[in-house]
């Protein structure tokens, strides 16, 4: 048996066990942002509707670590995570919303519905802040320190258990 | 280029949140640029060339030039108004892999994550190479001694 | 009962495998000699006819819309027209798998029921391989993907197809694509049949070829025609993304090139003979490949299918049976197999070496490309890997490839001299250098599209060149053949080069009665309406376009709203013309002018000889059915003249055993 013939199958191993390891490993899903501990890029953004002030980037500049909310009105799981968003508010929490491709009796009628736990909601109709914190989806929450860096993406909606570990890295940052 | 179906591919799309986001989402007009081109011809097919390359983050496996995600839409309202500000391509889009990695260019650069890609194809280069020589080559010296 | 019936077909075509298998077994140690070695060829057979009845019920079932049975409730609709319940059939995991089975049960019966031209025992052998690999495809049908599954109670409604494969695509895509991929594994089971018994001889390629040929017609046609169908059903105009599954299809295609221009070899000259096994198993290998990479979920596609680990366990476990075990045999056994015939680098073997190395080439950069997101993803990364990547690296390795293609053919076997062909390399090297020198001066474009376009020139007209000098009524059919596949590729290739270089795009909001300009065709928006079908709304453009101020012609885009499952899609509207074909989408409305008109996206594309990327593709599918027509009838024409020979020689002995006649009564 010359070695020469035993490539074909060593490459199928490698090919095989590979796929097989892939196989038991949760599939990744989620593309994450490369901002994290990076500076909080320059934004301006115009009020989404007419109750609460639009958000800049020198709103997240002094005083406390704040949480930086993407979301939308005709987002299914930004429905889903209104409730946690409100506890992290009543536990002092500053939350500063953006909602993108989104229209203002849409925010209105949803923060009505669902409840507003922002102080303020930049209207982000182009994603153009959401492409320049590396964000992909809607929603997804960054912890942004008081010197304004970014130091925590977490993708998608905030459930039961994310409320106590965002507001540890809250503390961490701080 | 090319999306969906293909090969064996009866491909099961489910009606995903993305599909009723789309709907939803129909109610804003899209972004300035996602749908229009730029005026000069060379500037579109430079900003057309580079959006074909890069990936779009809402779809399964299309690029955003080929995409009605609206955030592909997005994507390529980026791309045009940079280029239109001078930019060139490759800044562009280097500017997205700052933020989203190497997965949204379909375009791999020689990275510490990457280099296989390149190196592989050059070894493979060579193992041809050597293979040739070897069939061919040596065979018709064989070939003369046999006659 | 229709369900029952089905299912009990499919657990006794189990069985046959399994009878298959020993039998065929039985048969490589003692050859017909063995009493039990006779049953491999009949449980073929009848499997084959049980496996497709098995199918054919499942047909049925989606005709009549059962919703007692999970998958038609799944996955079909009573409001569906009937041809897409019918197509629906495959359009799911379950029922594309139960195709993929018949199949391959299929090929194995014709297999069993045709071919005689083998030696018993290498018969035997293959026989016991097919049903082998049978067998780990029949359990994975019925122990993980059970088609015929009933609900506890009837659904009320079904589900519905997917709307974007709600296509006439569907009815051919699939099925044919399916053929190509399965009827591989004849080439499979042989190349191991042969490896196994030792008998890698030039008559077992010529049992072969008209396998690997037929397989090979299918594969081809199906990704021209699954090709063509993304190009217009998704509308962006693009006909090739190197999506994981479109690679899918596309390597067992690249292997079985090589392996049917190898078998040609071994045929005609007795060389090569490890190569052609090896191909053998990697052809069928990339089918089994592809079927894992789409149906596991493992890597991230537009066309994968809804995906379950458990599955993509069951086929990679039956991956390393059978790959894993036929590498361990031609691991095991190539080293006993000599290499065959020796010849030299100018002759048709060396170019056909050459092409088969660059083809092999090609196919493990697509592999590359294909799973190295797979390996990244094991430490975590995600990378894309895309067009950028696969053109210019496959192109190192194509660029060689069509050069020596257009010289191969011109050559002689075994030995010749360049000389002999100097006019012919001095013609195509001429026509090659010319047009890029006329593309370049004319103007910028990219590398890769101008050399597209002059080795298809250049290639068009050599693949011609076998046919200068000779009496055209004598040319052999299967030279016909080649000829045409050859020219298919010219002209595949120049469409391809033509869209990319010089495809003009025009993206723009117009209100009714705006007009827009591209490439040489005027398109006006003349009204929207909204319309409706059997289970979609749309609106529909009337768009009137003109080429050069001629008469204008009708177009109708639609842009649809399925409701079961809800899902928008384009349906994109043509003008073919011999030059091209202008694509016209109709997206969603866009604000108004400003005299308050809605306005409405409208995309349009001139592609000047896109088309001939299908044409192309078509001319080589129909030179490899010339090519099994001709291999086919001069084998039969040989083995009546043997037989005829033999016939004539058992007549003359028994008169000579008779000895001298007797006397006639009186």
């Amino acid at each position: 048996m010359r070695p020469i013939y035993l490539i074909p199958l060593a490459l199928f191993l490698f090919f095989a066990g590979l796929a097989g390891y892939q196989l038991t490993q949760p599939k990744l899903q989620n593309i994450p942002s490369q901002m994290i501990e990076q500076p909080l890029p320059e934004f301006t953004l115009q009020p989404a509707f007419e109750g609460l002030p639009g958000a800049s980037r020198s709103d997240f500049v002094g005083g406390q670590p704040r949480l930086l909310n993407i979301w939308a009105s005709w987002c299914l799981p930004c429905i889903a995570e209104a409730p946690h968003l409100e506890r992290l508010e009543e536990a002092g929490v500053e939350i500063i919303g953006v909602s993108i491709r989104d229209r203002p009796e849409a925010v209105a009628s949803f923060l009505n519905q669902h409840g507003n736990p922002y102080t303020r909601i930049g209207a982000d109709d182009i994603s153009a802040l959401m492409l320049d914190i590396g964000a992909s989806g809607v929603p997804e929450t960054y912890v942004i320190d008081a010197e304004g860096n970014i130091r925590y993406q977490h993708i998608g909606d905030i459930r039961t258990d994310t409320v106590p570990l965002l507001l540890e890295i809250l503390e961490e940052v701080r | 280029m090319m999306r969906l179906l293909f090969a064996l591919l009866a491909l099961f799309i489910g009606p995903t949140l993305t599909m009723q986001q789309t709907f939803a989402q129909q109610a804003m007009p899209p972004a300035p640029y996602a749908y229009v081109q730029l005026e000069d011809p060379a500037l579109e097919a430079e900003a057309a060339e580079l959006m074909g390359t890069l990936r779009c983050l809402k779809c399964q496996s299309q690029s955003i030039n080929d995409s009605d995600a609206p955030m592909a839409g997005d994507m390529r309202h980026q791309v045009r108004t940079r280029i239109l500000a001078g930019e060139s391509p490759e800044q562009i889009r280097s500017w997205l892999v700052e933020r989203y990695g190497d997965y949204v260019s379909y375009e791999p650069e020689v990275s510490s994550t990457t280099w296989p890609l390149f190196a592989i194809p050059l070894l493979l280069l060579a193992v041809v190479g050597l293979v040739l020589m070897r069939r061919l080559g040596k065979r018709r010296s064989d070939a003369e001694e046999v006659n | 009962m229709i369900a029952e019936l089905g299912l009990a077909a499919l657990w006794l075509s189990t069985a046959l495998a399994a009878l298959q298998m020993i039998s065929g077994a039985m048969g490589i140690r003692d050859g017909a000699a063995s009493p039990f070695a006779i049953y491999a060829r009949p449980a073929a057979v009848v499997q084959a006819f049980l496996a497709v009845l098995s199918f054919f019920l499942l047909l049925y079932a989606f005709a009549v819309t059962d919703l007692s049975i999970k998958l038609v409730a799944t996955n079909s609709h009573s409001a569906k027209p009937l041809i897409y319940k019918l197509t629906g059939t495959w359009g799911n995991h379950e029922g594309s798998m139960l195709l993929w089975v018949a199949v391959l049960a299929l090929s194995g019966g014709l297999l069993a029921g045709l071919e005689h031209r083998l030696k018993e025992k290498t018969m035997s052998a293959t026989l016991a391989v097919q049903g082998f690999v049978a067998i780990g495809f029949y359990s994975f049908l019925l122990l993980s993907s059970n088609p015929f599954e009933r609900l506890p109670v009837p659904a009320i409604e079904g589900g519905g197809l997917n709307p974007l494969l709600q296509d006439i695509g569907l009815a051919i895509h699939p099925p044919t694509l399916y053929i190509g991929y399965v009827g591989l594994s004849v080439a499979f089971s042989l190349a191991m049949g042969a490896l196994i018994t030792r008998q890698v001889t030039p008559d077992f390629a010529k049992v072969l070829r008209p396998w690997v040929l037929g397989a090979w017609v299918f594969l081809t046609f199906g990704i021209t025609a699954g090709s063509y169908w993304a190009y217009y059903e998704l509308g962006w105009g693009g006909w090739w993304f190197w999506d994981p599954v479109e690679n899918a299809s596309l390597m067992p295609w690249l292997a079985a090139t090589a392996l049917l221009h190898s078998v040609s070899v071994l045929a005609a000259r007795d060389a090569l003979r490890t190569w052609t096994i090896m191909l053998g198993v990697l052809a069928f290998s990339m089918s089994m490949l592809g079927t894992f990479l789409v149906r596991s979920g493992v890597l991230t596609s537009v066309h994968s299918f809804a995906v379950d680990p458990e599955r993509g366990s069951f086929i990679l476990a039956l991956l390393g049976l059978y790959i894993g075990g036929a590498l361990v045999i031609f691991a095991l056994r190539a080293g006993s197999i000599s290499e065959g015939k020796r010849f030299s680098m100018t002759s048709r073997e060396g170019a056909l070496v050459f092409n088969n190395v660059m083809l092999s080439a090609i196919l493990a950069i697509v592999l590359l490309g294909t799973l190295y997101p797979l390996l990244t993803e094991a430490f975590d990364v995600r990378v894309s890997v895309g067009p950028p990547y696969f053109n210019p690296a496959g192109a190192i390795f194509a660029i060689p490839m069509f050069v020596v293609m257009a010289i191969g053919p011109l050559l002689r076997w075994k030995d010749d001299k360049p000389a002999r062909i100097q006019f012919e390399l001095a013609l195509v090297a001429s026509i090659v250098i010319a047009i890029i020198a006329l593309v370049a001066i004319f103007g910028d474009y990219n590398v890769l599209p101008v050399l597209g376009l002059a080795l298809a020139v250049g290639l068009g007209v050599a693949a011609l060149l076998p046919l200068r000098g000779r009496s055209l009524r004598r040319v052999p059919v299967a030279t016909w053949g080649m000829v045409c596949a050859h020219f298919g590729i010219a002209v595949a290739l120049f469409g391809m080069a033509s869209e990319s270089a010089f495809t003009t795009e025009r993206l723009a909001a117009v209100a009714p009665g705006d007009a827009e300009e591209v490439g040489g065709w005027t398109v006006q928006l003349e009204s929207i309406a909204p319309v409706a079908g059997p289970n979609w709304t749309a609106i529909e453009a009337r768009v009137l376009a003109s080429r050069g101020g001629g008469e204008p012609t009708i177009l109708a885009p639609q842009s649809r709203n399925f409701w079961s499952p809800p899902q928008p899609t384009s349906e994109s509207a043509l003008i073919t013309r011999w030059d091209g074909q202008l694509y016209v989408v109709i997206g969603d409305q866009a604000g108004t002018d400003e005299s308050g008109n809605p306005r409405w996206q409208l995309r349009v594309w001139w592609k000047p000889f896109v088309t001939f990327i299908w044409y192309g593709g078509l001319l080589v599918a129909f030179g490899g059915i010339l090519s099994i027509f001709g291999r086919v009838r001069v084998d039969l024409k040989r083995r009546n003249a043997a037989a005829r020979g033999d016939v004539r020689r058992e007549e003359l002995d028994a008169l000579n055993d008779s000895g001298p006649l007797p006397e006639p009564a009186e």
